[in-house]
């Protein structure tokens, strides 16, 4: 069983301002780490190479520096790490990122599951792991809570906001995980050691344009049908309201029409 | 003269930092107001391999060394004293087995106890043999292929949760230190039994128990080195300890400081954050220069023992150095929480509390200032 996950190396929002001005993120002195849902579907995957000992290689697309996630995916039981990276896919939106990494899990070949996080907290589109799997002409299941095999068949629940559904799924399968799935691992101490330093280096495979058989007209700034025309912090306003009225009836119902104009209720 | 980490090192101590924010710092106050060995913290340090650092992978250890070992229980012992503690001393019956033990010891226990989840003690101490090794009163007597255990042995930290202790006992009473030898037993053999489990002022979640053999039979094969090299087994071993617990008091020292500097932000009085108040800086900026000398002296000591140079001297004045340090940083930092600082809703009392032992335990401030001063000296 090969599993491949793609991780996505995304600033700590936790610690990350907005520049007021340009609506954009100031990325300067904020660390970067493994994308949370990311690290959901490779815990899962962790898991099924525990069970089943599967060949796990975990992807990245991003600059060098994505190497990183790679190690920390390598340091918690990563077999190997793919980094996606080309100046030529600068600029890519979700559809050419996804155009890419298609190419690459194809290059990798031989797989049986493409684990992908649900959405990465810098961009939230949820977009890149369903699109991957459209590429790639393979089911798909989203927002996965639980996957387990049965004998043969792999048994996929996907959460949604109205009720679960239970899916028997064949592979090759793409799955994205919600935090609900598990929780991770640490790395562990050897397994530092190890991606950190020679050994790790050497696990790390680097794919570029040359690499992929992909339609350059569709990758990159340009290839990107999505253009951000403006980005910006939204206004909060507050504004308060005492409602008068004689009596606690007249300012219920006076309340009540007010929510309901504002289609609040 | 490089002062920076490898880049393995930074992750291993931002790891053990989260490690210590999320699994250690939630249980800190109700495993040291009840008393509790955190069992599940420890099968978690497991997994992470920080029961196995500065041993090599191919005994199940994580590899790394003194240095990953510095950081990692320095990392805890911010939010928890006793889990430090745990840790500290796990690795000197670990050390021990590695340093001195055969082949045959080395493949059978250190597996267990890196990766395994079996804990250990180190059983020198006994109620008329603290500093003074010589007056050790439990025996070993050699029976055929067995050595026959009698004694009691006191103040043993995990000596009640250990599925192994190095236990150092008289093989030859007449040669008193030299007649010490260093034996490995299983606690599950008949005769071993726990006695009295200490009420402590601090570190209390690190049980600490009296253990006593009563005719307690291992086999010869248990014999750590030779017999008669207890002492200096003992000696080394508690050198190489000395570098774990000066981490954990260097742990505390950190931890109580960062507690400071976010109070002192938030605390208004006068109508601004108390930050503000210069007698307060002072405290901080001596609190900070403190452990700045603490630090630097226990990797100094880290590095000459991993560089294979003398280091029992520098790894005493480390030792002495942060145990006093975080003494003085906690009950600084409890001067500056004011009352809050005094009650258990805050950590700062049980830093205090915690703080203490690091002068006591794995040598006293006076017996390292023996080592020292003999060292200086000659």
């Amino acid at each position: 069983m090969r599993i491949i996950v793609c991780l996505k190396q995304v600033p700590d929002t936790n610690e990350v301002r907005i520049n007021q001005e340009t609506g954009t993120l100031i990325r300067d002195g904020v660390p970067s780490i493994m994308n949370p849902d990311d690290k959901n579907a490779l815990e899962a995957a962790l898991r099924f190479k525990d069970e089943f000992g599967a060949e796990l290689t975990a992807v990245s697309m991003g600059p060098p520096q994505a190497k990183d996630v790679l190690k920390e995916a390598m340091a918690m039981g990563a077999d190997e790490g793919v980094l996606i990276s080309d100046r030529a896919f600068g600029g890519s939106d979700t559809w050419a990122t996804a155009t890419i990494i298609a190419a690459a899990i194809e290059k990798i070949g031989n797989y049986d599951i493409v684990f992908c996080g649900r959405q990465a907290i810098d961009g939230d589109t949820a977009q890149v792991g369903p699109e991957i799997a459209e590429f790639l002409n393979i089911p798909q299941v989203t927002y996965v809570k639980n996957a387990k095999f049965e004998g043969d068949k792999l048994e996929v629940v996907r959460y949604t906001e109205y009720g679960e559904y239970v899916f028997e799924v064949a592979t090759p399968v793409l799955l994205t995980a919600i935090k609900e799935l598990n929780d991770p691992r640490y790395p562990t101490i050897k397994g530092i050691n190890e991606a950190y330093g020679d050994k790790g280096e050497e696990k790390i495979r680097v794919f570029g344009i040359g690499d992929l058989v992909v339609d350059s007209t569709q990758i990159g700034l340009k290839g990107s049908p999505t253009n951000v025309y403006k980005s910006f912090v939204p206004v909060k306003n507050k504004v308060s309201e005492i409602i008068d009225g004689n009596n606690s009836k007249d300012k219920a119902n006076t309340l009540v029409m007010k929510l309901s104009e504002l289609n609040l209720i | 003269m490089d002062f920076n980490f490898s880049k393995s090192e930074e992750v291993i101590q931002k790891v053990a930092r989260e490690f210590a924010e999320k699994e250690v710092a939630p249980l800190a106050e109700e495993i040291d107001r009840e008393g509790r060995y955190p069992f599940e913290t420890f099968d978690k340090m497991v997994k992470c391999g920080f029961t196995g650092i500065a041993v090599p992978v191919e005994y199940g250890g994580s590899g790394g060394d003194d240095i990953t070992k510095i950081i990692v229980i320095s990392e805890i012992a911010k939010k928890c004293g006793a889990t430090a503690a745990i840790l500290s001393i796990h690795a000197v019956f670990v050390q021990t087995v590695l340093k001195f033990g055969s082949e045959e010891q080395k493949q059978k226990y250190l597996p267990l106890v890196t990766s395994g989840g079996k804990k250990t003690a180190f059983a020198l101490t006994e109620p008329n043999a603290g500093s003074d090794a010589a007056t050790v009163k439990t025996t070993a007597v050699l029976e055929g292929d067995e050595y026959v255990l009698n004694g009691t042995k006191c103040f043993i930290t995990g000596g009640n949760v250990a599925d192994y202790v190095v236990v150092f006992a008289s093989t030859d009473p007449s040669k008193g230190v030299k007649g010490l030898s260093a034996i490995i037993v299983p606690t599950s053999t008949p005769g071993f039994s726990v006695g009295k489990i200490e009420n402590k002022m601090g570190i209390r979640a690190s049980q600490t128990a009296e253990i006593i053999f009563d005719n307690c039979r291992v086999p010869k094969k248990n014999l750590v080195g030779k017999e008669g090299q207890g002492f200096k087994i003992a000696m080394i071993g508690l050198d190489g300890a000395r570098i774990g617990v000066a981490a954990q008091a260097l742990g505390l020292a950190e931890g109580a400081l960062e507690e400071s500097v976010s109070y002192m932000k938030e605390r208004v009085q006068f109508g601004k954050p108390i930050a503000a108040l210069q007698g307060l800086q002072w405290y901080i900026a001596e609190m900070a220069t403190k452990i700045e000398c603490a630090r630097w002296m226990i990797y100094r000591a880290a590095y000459l023992k991993i560089s294979g140079q003398p280091f029992t001297k520098e790894a005493a004045m480390a030792k002495l150095n942060a145990s006093e340090t975080a003494s003085f940083v906690t009950n600084r930092a409890l001067q500056i929480h004011g009352g809050y600082g005094y009650m258990k809703d805050y950590p700062l009392e049980r830093m205090v509390r915690d703080a203490k032992i690091t002068e006591i335990y794995e040598g006293t401030s006076e017996i390292h200032k023996v080592v020292i001063s003999r060292a200086v000296l000659g």
